[in-house]
C-alpha cells in the first residue's frame, strides 16, 4: 500500500480551513480558528486510510471538504485531473456522486419523516441514475447489500434500532454507485456488539462494491481493524502517517505514542504504565507557532536544540511510507531512543 | 460473602417503567455488594439498565421508573425506607455521584465555586470563606492548573475534560465513602479519559473510597475495576473478580462482547471482527426463557422456555444453563 508509483485516487494538496471567529470594526478577520492547516495526503483506489485524533483535531473537516460541505481557504483537492475545489456547483453536482459520506450519528442523520425506501431513493431519483420503473429493484438491492430486508423500505427510521439505521445510512451512501467513502465515525455511537456487525459489514462493501474508505475515528483501535494506511491528526495538523501495522509496531511522534498508551487494555493482568499527557488540548483558534503539540509534549526536553516552540517541523519519511513531522525527526538528527518511557 | 467490610449491599433489586404501551422491566432482580475500598463495576450495552440501577441507588428516580422490590443497604439502613431529608444526607456526604454529561450536568449561569460551595455549605456545615477555600483544594486534588483562577470561571470556559473534572471535584468534595461513576469517560477523548481514570484510581488509594463504575466500556473495565457485574436486558448474567473474567469469560453474552471489540494485538492477518448475531429484545416483548438466547451460539432447548437462574459456579455467579450444577450435559437429563 505504500507503492508511491501509482496513481492516488485523490489527492488533497496543502488543504486548509480557516473560520473567522472576531473581526475589528472594519469588518476585518482578527482572530482565526485553523481547523485545517497545509494537509497534503494521498488515497490510493482500493485502500482504507484511517484518520484519527480526538475532538477539535480537524478530521471530521477534512472530510467535509472531500464531499465540498465545505469550501477549503487553500489548497486543492484533486479527483481525476481536476481541482474539486476550483469547480462551481453546477460543475460539481456531476462529479459529487463518486464521493459519499456516511455519517456519524444514526439517529440525527435520516430524515423521520421519510421512510427508507425514500431516503434511499432520493439520490438515485434526484441524479437519475437508474430509469423510474427499476428504483424500486434498485432501493431493495441496496437494502439486502446492507444485510436489511427488502421489505423493510415502508418502515421509518424509528422502527429500527441504531446499528439498522447505520446500515441505512450506509445503503443511501451506496446508492450513488460511489468509488470513494467517507466514513465519519460510523460506529462511535453505537454499542460494542454493533459496532462489529458494521465494521465486518464496511470490510465487506469494500471487496463488493471496489470501494476506497477515508475512515476518521477518534480511536486507534477501531481504524486498526479497517484501516491500510492511517494518518494521526493533531489540531488541524498531520502528524504521523504510516502503514497500520509500522503505526502499530513502530509509532514514531510523540502524540501517537501516547495515543496507543491510551488505549485501555483488554485483560487487566497487562494493565500498563501509560504515557499520561499533561493538560488539556490546546486551543486551535489563534494557534502559536511552532509544533502544535509542543505544549503537551513530554519528549520535547529530550531535544535542547530542537526548535519545537519557534518553528513547524515539515512531514518527513523517516523509513519508506512512514512519514513523521516532529522536530526530534529533522534530518540528520534521529534522536529515535532519546525519548522517555 | 457477609462480610463485615460490606458498604453498599442490593438485594434482590427490581425496578420497573410503566409505559403507556406496557411495563418495562428495567431492572430485575439485581443482587450485589461493593466492599469498603473496593472498585465494583456494573457493565452493559444501551438498554442493559445499568443507568436505571444507579439512579435507583442514589434515589434519584424519576416518574414513571418506581423501584417495586428489594433492599439497597447502605452500612445495614435501607435506603429505601429513607425519608426525603435523611436520603439527602447520605447523598453528597456518603454517596456521591459523577454523572455522564459533563457538558450538560453542570449549570451554565453560575460560577465553578458557586457550585462547588453550594454542596460544601450544604453537607459540611462550613461557612463561605471556608468553603471556597476547600473548593479551591478541591480543584487542585483534581489537576486543573491554577485553581484559584478558575474556580471563578464559568462552565462554557472549560473544556470537556476539565468540566468532567469539576464534576469529580464536586462529588468528593465531601469526602465520600461511595462514589457512584456513571460512564465517567464516555464523552471524553482517549487521552483525556486515561487522566479521568488515572485520577479515580488515585484518589480511591489516597482517600480509601469504593468506586462504583457503570460502563459500556470493557476497556475502561480491564483498565480499574476488582469486580466486574455484566448485565443483559436488566438482569445480572455473571459476576467475577476483573482478573478472572477477562482471563476466562464464561457467559456467551460476556465471551461474545470481549471477542467483539477490536484488540490492539499484534495480527499477521485481518480476520472479521467476531460479532454477535441479532439485536437485544424488545423490553416491552421479552422472550419468556434466557434473554439471550435469540443470539446464543450455545442455545439449548430449554435456553427457549425457561429463565436460567444465577447459579454459583466455578468460582462466579453465573445465569446460563451451561453451567447447570445439577445437570450432566453428556447424559442431558437432569442428574439429581
Amino acid at each position: 500500500m505504500t507503492d508511491t508509483t501509482r496513481e492516488p485516487l485523490i489527492r488533497l494538496e496543502h488543504l486548509s480551513k480557516f473560520f473567522p471567529m472576531d473581526t475589528d470594526v472594519f469588518g476585518r478577520t482578527t482572530s482565526v480558528l485553523k481547523a485545517v492547516d497545509d494537509l497534503t495526503l494521498d488515497i490510493f483506489p482500493g485502500e482504507a486510510f484511517g484518520l484519527v485524533g480526538e475532538s477539535g483535531c480537524g478530521k471530521t473537516t477534512v472530510g467535509k471538504m472531500m464531499v465540498d460541505l465545505y469550501r477549503p481557504t487553500a489548497g486543492e483537492i484533486w479527483y481525476e485531473g481536476q481541482d474539486l475545489a476550483k469547480l462551481s456547483k453546477r460543475e460539481r453536482r456531476g462529479r459529487c456522486c463518486d464521493i459519499q459520506l456516511i455519517f456519524q450519528d444514526p439517529y440525527a442523520s435520516l430524515n423521520p419523516r421519510m421512510t427508507v425506501g425514500e431516503i434511499i431513493s432520493e439520490p438515485i431519483r434526484i441524479n437519475r441514475l437508474v430509469p423510474r420503473e427499476q428504483i424500486a429493484d434498485r432501493v431493495g438491492y441496496l437494502l439486502n447489500a446492507v444485510g436489511l430486508s427488502a421489505n423493510y423500505r415502508n418502515r421509518f427510521p424509528h422502527e429500527f434500532s441504531g446499528g439498522q439505521r447505520q446500515r441505512v445510512g450506509i445503503a443511501r451512501a451506496l446508492a450513488m454507485q460511489p468509488k470513494l467513502i467517507v466514513c465519519d465515525e460510523p460506529v462511535s455511537a453505537l454499542d460494542v456488539s454493533i459496532q462489529a456487525q458494521v465494521l465486518n459489514l464496511l470490510s465487506d462493501l469494500r471487496e463488493e462494491f471496489g470501494l476506497t474508505y477515508l475512515f476518521i475515528a477518534h480511536g486507534l483501535n477501531v481504524v486498526k481493524h479497517i484501516s491500510d494506511r492511517v494518518g494521526v491528526m493533531y489540531l488541524g495538523r498531520l502528524v504521523e502517517v504510516a502503514p497500520k501495522r509500522e503505526l502499530y509496531r513502530n509509532p514514531l511522534h510523540p502524540y501517537t505514542k501516547a495515543l496507543l498508551s491510551a488505549i485501555p487494555v483488554t485483560n487487566p493482568a497487562k494493565r500498563t504504565q501509560r504515557i499520561l499527557l499533561e493538560g488539556d488540548v490546546s486551543s486551535p483558534i489563534d494557534p502559536p507557532p511552532g509544533c502544535r503539540f509542543a505544549s503537551r509534549c513530554y519528549a520535547k526536553s529530550g531535544c535542547a536544540s530542537c526548535a519545537c516552540d519557534t518553528a513547524m517541523p515539515e512531514l518527513v519519511e523517516v523509513s519508506p511510507g512512514h512519514f513523521v513531522s516532529c522536530h526530534l525527526f529533522d534530518e540528520g538528527k534521529r534522536v529515535l531512543d532519546a525519548m522517555p518511557r | 460473602m457477609a462480610d463485615a467490610n460490606i458498604l453498599l449491599e442490593v438485594r434482590n433489586l427490581s425496578t420497573d417503567f410503566g409505559m403507556k404501551r406496557g411495563t418495562v422491566h428495567a431492572v430485575i432482580d439485581v443482587s450485589f455488594a461493593v466492599h469498603e475500598g473496593e472498585v465494583l463495576a456494573i457493565v452493559g450495552e444501551s438498554g442493559s439498565g445499568k443507568s436505571v440501577l444507579s439512579l435507583s441507588v442514589m434515589g434519584l428516580l424519576q416518574h414513571p421508573g418506581r423501584v417495586v422490590s428489594g433492599e439497597i443497604l447502605y452500612k445495614g439502613t435501607d435506603l429505601l425506607g429513607l425519608s426525603r431529608g435523611d436520603m439527602r444526607d447520605i447523598r453528597g456526604n456518603h454517596i456521591s455521584m459523577i454523572f455522564q454529561e459533563p457538558m450538560t450536568s453542570l449549570n451554565p449561569v453560575f460560577t465553578i465555586e458557586d457550585q462547588l460551595t453550594e454542596s460544601i455549605r450544604t453537607h459540611m456545615k462550613l461557612d463561605a470563606k471556608a468553603a471556597s477555600a476547600r473548593a479551591v483544594d478541591m480543584l487542585r486534588l483534581v489537576g486543573i492548573p491554577s485553581p484559584e483562577k478558575r474556580t471563578h470561571d464559568y462552565p462554557h470556559q472549560m473544556s470537556g475534560g476539565m468540566r468532567q473534572r469539576v464534576m469529580t471535584a464536586m462529588a468528593l468534595s465531601c469526602d465520600p465513602d461511595l462514589l457512584i461513576a456513571d460512564e465517567p469517560t464516555t464523552a471524553l477523548d482517549v487521552t483525556i479519559q486515561a487522566q479521568i481514570l488515572a485520577l479515580i484510581g488515585d484518589l480511591r488509594n489516597k482517600i480509601g473510597m469504593a468506586v462504583l463504575l457503570i460502563t459500556h466500556d470493557l476497556g475502561v473495565v480491564a483498565e480499574t475495576a476488582d469486580r466486574v457485574v455484566v448485565m443483559y436486558c436488566g438482569q445480572v448474567v455473571e459476576e467475577a473478580t476483573a482478573l478472572e473474567l477477562f482471563e476466562r469469560p464464561l457467559h456467551p453474552y460476556t465471551l461474545g462482547l470481549l471477542r467483539s471489540i477490536p484488540t490492539m494485538e499484534d495480527t499477521e492477518t485481518d480476520e472479521p471482527l467476531y460479532m454477535i448475531r441479532g439485536m437485544v429484545p424488545n423490553p416491552l416483548n421479552m422472550p419468556k426463557g434466557c434473554a439471550f438466547a435469540d443470539r446464543c451460539e450455545r442455545r439449548m432447548e430449554r435456553c427457549k422456555t425457561e429463565m436460567p437462574p444465577l447459579y454459583d459456579a466455578e468460582g462466579r455467579k453465573l445465569r446460563c444453563f451451561l453451567f447447570d450444577p445439577s445437570a450432566d450435559p453428556a447424559a442431558g437429563r437432569v442428574a439429581s
